[in-house]
């Protein structure tokens, strides 16, 4: 129902039909937008001019009012915020975004469902390298462009190898996939037995009840003690205020998801609980013109992804370290059945 | 209460008294410290990007003064144990400024983790009942109790001795000794943690090894010992407070001894690592060795090696050991070689490669440089006041009862004593 009245910038895909006919004019287009995104970059760590000046007529406290300031440093942890206290959190967060960006964003506390429990399951048959979900993500999730954020990294693989540490990060060839190699795309596995959540000396960072490890971008002091103890790679630091381009501010917002950040704060995937929440595709699933990405509920007999684990042979990142992560990858090879 | 007050500003006055050297070293400190607000200024209005941090190396310079100087802060009960548990009386007396050390150490690396976190805005979420507490399950909210309960117990301890020896009184050593038996175990507890801050990461196979606490104790009695023995000598020479060679000596055999213990547990994780190379011994190989062409820290490493073994052979021979010479050069070498290897090369190295095999590497920015540079000064400034008053009230020039020396609170006599020094110092 909410859904209806929101906006939805995010169906917006117009290089999809593209890519699948010509994957190199998709795997350009990309590369032509981190460009630019490294153009603006360069001027931004000139100095905070460029968010000095969006903000000159603003008064000070940060680019926000005094009271507003005040409000955030003194806001309570999500788990013991009143209705009221985190309603004026909400409205804090969208006049931030609206003296920062001049866009009047949508955030609100969207909870988990009833019943709900998220895997997620990736096809290392169908992946292709072309790193259509890394966009997607970032176009959905708010990230710093310039300082590059990404939630998703596609490792390059040799074949007949998963050793990690051969693999190749800023692979760019001139087409994608190439000859003798396999793609191997890494994003927060939401370990049931989460190491970043232990670490965490604050409780910045919890499991919630749909099993998404989530952060309260609020609370966290920017110790990156989850970074330390994270062994997917999946945790990324806002080193400097994170700087988006109005136009490609996504405004539909979620608390404990892809609301904008703050410098110093600690982020990484959700798997989209702005969207999964309610019942959508996480971006990058629908961003993936392959198919190689299945979202969905492990408690739900009828879902693809319960079918998949039954009848693929799956395998989990790293599963000797005991994390349990919600994150399978599986192959078009179907498991001989007994 | 009202001596307690006047305890307190006698202390305070005695901080603000001094020769012209005294005035020349605080004004030098105030001046890093300059260098590190002005510093810090640039980092609260920009970010950790003023760093050469990165997600890959997420951890740098700061963490590993952290982690080196929550050893030296440990160290600091080297000297409380032989004072009270096995009575030696020339070792009673300087028992107070390797209070004053730890005290100072724990402010520094406190220091360090402050500059760290991102959000010093919001450094009370780490207060208990204020904040939200991750205890027991966080290493990092351990470190923050042990922390600062070592800071109080070092605070409190030689407060409450000088207090009575201010009002002229003895301090009844019941009184206090079940808390000295707590701060050396306390000692031990601050950097097991720490040393456990970096242990406990499975994703980092480098630190995850249970070897690390036991390494970090060893290593933080080699480094402590060489800091005192410089700083008993400082006090022996800018002070008249007399400091036993008894003491030196010691503390010159504790350190040849912990060298030894945490150079075998260096060789035994190179052992492992290297005999049979798996993928958990990449890091170990990227700082010996280099990786993939990268060896940002080969040379870094090497250094420590040298001057770690340098130090061992001339701490092992009674010769060298026993002339102040060699030994201050002994103490200086092995003071720098653990503050490498325990420091950038074991913090660094653990975030290369990353949990996904990528090789990034990190080197520290002069801004970095320039923040940390203060942090080392408002330790020496705390430990200068401290020592000062301390040896102030221990040799009787202050205080509340009957024997004071003459000339209390006068301060010219005391400018001359110090210059008096000085000049003999000079010649």
């Amino acid at each position: 129902m909410t859904d209806k009245q929101l906006p939805d910038t995010n169906i917006q895909t117009p290089g999809s039909q593209e890519q699948e006919s010509n994957p190199d004019l998709a795997r350009r287009h990309f590369f032509k937008r981190l460009g630019m995104v490294g153009a603006t970059g360069v001027a931004a760590t000139t100095g905070v001019s460029v968010a000095v000046e969006a903000t000159k007529t603003e008064p000070s406290w940060g680019g926000s009012s005094f009271m507003d300031a005040m409000g955030d440093l003194f806001q309570d942890h999500y788990t013991r915020m009143s209705d009221e206290e985190m309603t004026e959190a909400l409205d804090r967060i969208k006049r931030k975004a609206k003296r920062k960006f001049g866009i009047d964003i949508h955030c609100e506390d969207t909870k988990p469902m009833p019943d709900t429990y998220f895997g997620y399951a990736l096809n290392l048959s169908k992946c292709r390298g072309y790193r259509e979900c890394v966009e997607g993500c970032i176009r959905e999730n708010n990230q710093g462009r310039d300082s590059q954020v990404q939630y998703i990294r596609v490792l390059e693989m040799d074949e007949g190898d998963s050793n990690l540490e051969h693999s190749e990060h800023y692979y760019d060839p001139a087409t994608v996939p190439v000859k003798g190699k396999y793609y191997l795309p890494v994003q927060c596995q939401q370990c049931d037995n989460a190491p970043c959540v232990k670490a965490c000396p604050v409780e910045a960072t919890w499991m919630d009840k749909d099993g998404i490890v989530v952060i309260d971008y609020n609370w966290c002091i920017g110790c990156r003690m989850c970074m330390s103890a994270c062994p997917y790679w999946a945790r990324h630091f806002n080193w400097t205020e994170p700087q988006i381009a109005a136009e490609d501010l996504n405004p539909n917002t979620n608390y404990l998801g892809n609301r904008p950040r703050m410098k110093g704060v600690v982020e990484k995937c959700h798997f989209c609980t702005q969207r999964t929440r309610k019942g959508r595709q996480p971006a990058c699933m629908e961003a993936c013109p392959t198919g190689a990405r299945v979202f969905g509920n492990l408690l739900d007999p009828d879902s693809e992804i319960r079918w998949i684990l039954e009848n693929k042979t799956v395998f989990r990142l790293k599963e000797e370290l005991g994390t349990e992560p919600k994150f399978w990858y599986f192959t078009d090879e179907a498991r001989a059945r007994t | 209460m009202k001596i307690f007050f006047a305890f307190i500003v006698d202390g305070m006055k005695t901080a603000f008294r001094g020769g012209a050297l005294y005035y020349l070293w605080m004004s030098f400190l105030l001046f890093l410290m300059g260098i590190t607000a002005w510093n810090y200024f640039f980092q609260l209005r920009d970010g950790l990007v003023i760093t050469g941090l990165s997600d890959q190396v997420s951890w740098g310079f700061y963490i590993a003064n952290f982690a080196f100087f929550v050893g030296i802060a440990a160290a600091g009960v080297l000297l409380t144990v032989p004072a009270y548990i096995f009575h030696r009386k020339e070792v009673k007396s300087v028992v107070v400024i390797g209070e004053a050390m730890a005290l100072s150490a724990v402010v520094v690396s406190m220091g360090f983790v402050a500059v760290d976190i991102g959000r010093i805005d919001r450094a009370w979420h780490v207060i208990p009942g204020l904040g939200k507490f991750n205890w027991p399950h966080s290493m990092l909210a351990w470190d923050i109790v042990v922390l600062n309960g070592y800071l109080f117990l070092n605070l409190f301890i030689p407060m409450y001795i000088l207090f009575k020896h201010y009002q002229g009184k003895e301090a009844p050593i019941r009184k206090y000794f079940f808390w000295v038996v707590i701060t050396c175990f306390w000692a031990i507890s601050i950097h097991t943690v720490t040393a456990w801050l970096l242990s406990s990461n499975v994703a980092r196979p480098f630190w995850h090894t249970s070897l690390m606490a036991p390494r970090f104790i060893s290593s933080a009695f080699t480094a402590g010992p060489a800091l005192m023995i410089i700083i008993l000598q400082l006090v022996r020479r800018y002070t008249d407070y007399p400091v036993s060679q008894g003491v030196i000596k010691m503390l010159a055999i504790i350190m040849a001894i912990a060298m030894q213990i945490s150079l075998y547990f260096v060789a035994a994780e190179l052992f492992t690592d290297f005999y049979f190379e798996g993928a958990h011994a990449a890091s170990m190989h990227y700082l010996f060795l280099g990786l993939d062409g990268f060896d940002g820290l080969k040379s870094w490493i090497w250094t420590s090696v040298a001057l770690n073994l340098t130090a061992l052979v001339l701490l092992m021979v009674h010769k060298t050991r026993n002339n102040m010479v060699t030994l201050n050069i002994a103490c200086v070498l092995g003071f720098i070689g653990i503050w490498i290897e325990k420091g950038m090369g074991l913090v660094v190295t653990g975030f290369i490669p990353t949990p996904l095999g990528e090789i990034f590497e990190y080197t520290p920015t002069l801004r970095e440089l320039g923040v940390s540079v203060g942090i080392y000064a408002i330790g020496a400034f705390i430990f200068t006041i401290l020592v000062k008053v301390a040896i102030e009230i221990e040799l009787g020039r202050i205080g509340k009862h009957k024997n004071i020396n003459q000339g209390v609170g006068n301060a010219s006599e005391l400018d001359e004593m110090t210059t008096a020094k000085t000049v003999t110092v000079s010649t």
